[in-house]
């Protein structure tokens, strides 16, 4: 896509402005519609509009393939130690309440926000691997 | 006019339906499934789920699309035609879709508020939300706080998915260490 | 026409649910195979959407001066199997792949 000189620049102008949505959905959610699963794909959205426009070599220099495979399992365990640490805390698991004892609901605003953070990060690292994984397959 | 709204676009559905069945060329069936999702999401923002209309939009008409022609550039883009006439198939829908509408004559009339699904455990979400949690957005709250656990095994199913992706496509060394083999522009 | 109303989400979900159940049983091709699985699953997503809408409700952000809210308890489930289901698509799509390469 050398010659498209307008996609090109569109897509550059365009990129900053998708992922700032996708992290203000991403950490908006408690308060308007959007969360984790949401962000996650915007987030990697800007990312596959990118390497659409610029090549998947350009992309994956950005975003090594390392980061995503760790951002995978990252997000998961994000949120299964957010679990665990309510355990430790003395109560249930994934309970959060435990996280802050002199006020649960604060406890309970900030389990939201950890949980919502490890899905996100599962969510777009995942995406992403997808489309990268289907762009550069060929045949063995 | 809310209803009217949700009678025109339900209409253009299944209109967009009857094409995707019709057709046999699979780009123009993918673009097809696109826009129906896009028409699935302004239903949603219809009914009132916000969430679920942002989700669908940014899912089903973007990525699965996207992955969709992915795919088709991978394979092929037209659908050979079919050996025989399918009479099977469809007596089978229409005896499926028949025992539905019968099945559908007792259900609760759309939107009532005394309907039982608005009976059980809905109105302690509505009432207990801005107590427990000091979250505003209900769903959220239910996703994260009340449904936790369902959405671990969520999240746990994409990674899943994910990881299947990779092992079935892309060779887990040699993505690590050279960068993607063949990524000239003109692919993507 | 009261009828017609309080019915017309379902009728219209059956028939798009029975228009993806074609599509996978009469249709060899893999790809369109998975369109109509989606396009099936799509309709699963409207009737619980449906069984939530209260008339006269809004959406479930707490807000004051709001009293009727629609039920938040589909949405929840619908959010995750939409992300679940793309996720799955994806894995079905890779399969495709190989199986036409092998």
């Amino acid at each position: 896509m050398k010659d498209y000189l307008v996609l090109r620049i569109v897509t550059k102008l365009l990129l900053p402005f998708i992922l700032l949505f996708g992290l203000y959905v991403q950490f908006h959610g408690d308060f308007g519609p959007g969360g984790g699963f949401q962000a996650g794909v915007i987030f990697a959205s800007g990312f596959i509009l990118y390497s659409l426009v610029y090549g998947v070599r350009a992309a994956r220099r950005i975003l090594p393939i390392g980061i995503l495979r760790a951002g995978i399992a990252g997000g998961v365990l994000i949120y299964a130690s957010v679990g665990i640490a309510s355990f430790i805390l003395g109560e249930n698991y994934l309970n959060y309440g435990a996280l802050d004892h002199h006020d649960p609901a604060h406890g309970q605003h900030l389990g939201i926000f950890l949980i919502e953070l490890g899905v996100g990060t599962t969510v777009a690292s995942v995406m992403m691997t997808v489309f990268f994984t289907f762009a550069t397959w060929r045949e063995d | 006019m809310e209803e009217f709204i949700n009678v025109v676009i339900l209409a253009f559905m299944a209109g967009t339906v009857v094409a995707i069945v019709m057709l046999r060329n699979l780009f123009a069936v993918v673009m097809l499934s696109g826009i129906y999702s896009l028409l699935a999401a302004s239903i949603f923002v219809v009914l009132d789920a916000v969430d679920v209309a942002f989700t669908e939009a940014a899912v089903g008409a973007g990525i699965s699309t996207v992955l969709f022609i992915a795919t088709l550039a991978l394979t092929t883009r037209y659908e050979k035609r079919p050996l025989h006439k399918p009479l099977l198939p469809l007596l089978v829908c229409l005896v499926t879709g028949a025992v539905l509408v019968y099945g559908s004559l007792d259900m609760a009339p759309f939107g009532h508020a005394d309907a039982p699904a608005q009976k059980h455990v809905a109105p302690y979400y509505l009432e207990k939300t801005k107590a427990d949690t000091g979250v505003p957005n209900v769903v959220t709250a239910v996703l994260a706080s009340y449904r936790g656990y369902d959405t671990l095994g969520e999240v746990t199913v994409i990674f899943t998915a994910g990881i299947g992706v990779i092992l079935l496509l892309g060779s887990w060394r040699r993505g690590l260490t050279t960068p993607a083999p063949h990524t000239e522009d003109e692919e993507a | 026409m009261d009828v017609f109303v309080s019915l017309y989400n379902y009728w219209i979900v059956i028939f798009l649910a029975m228009a993806g159940l074609y599509i996978v049983i009469a249709r060899g091709n893999l790809i369109k195979k998975l369109v109509g699985l989606n396009v099936f699953q799509a309709s699963v997503f409207i009737l619980y959407i449906s069984f939530g809408k209260v008339f006269g409700g809004t959406a479930p952000i707490l807000a004051d001066g709001i009293e009727v809210y629609s039920n938040p308890l589909p949405h929840v489930l619908i959010l995750t199997a939409i992300v679940v289901g793309v996720a799955t698509t994806a894995l079905g799509l890779a399969l495709v792949v190989r199986i036409r390469k092998e």
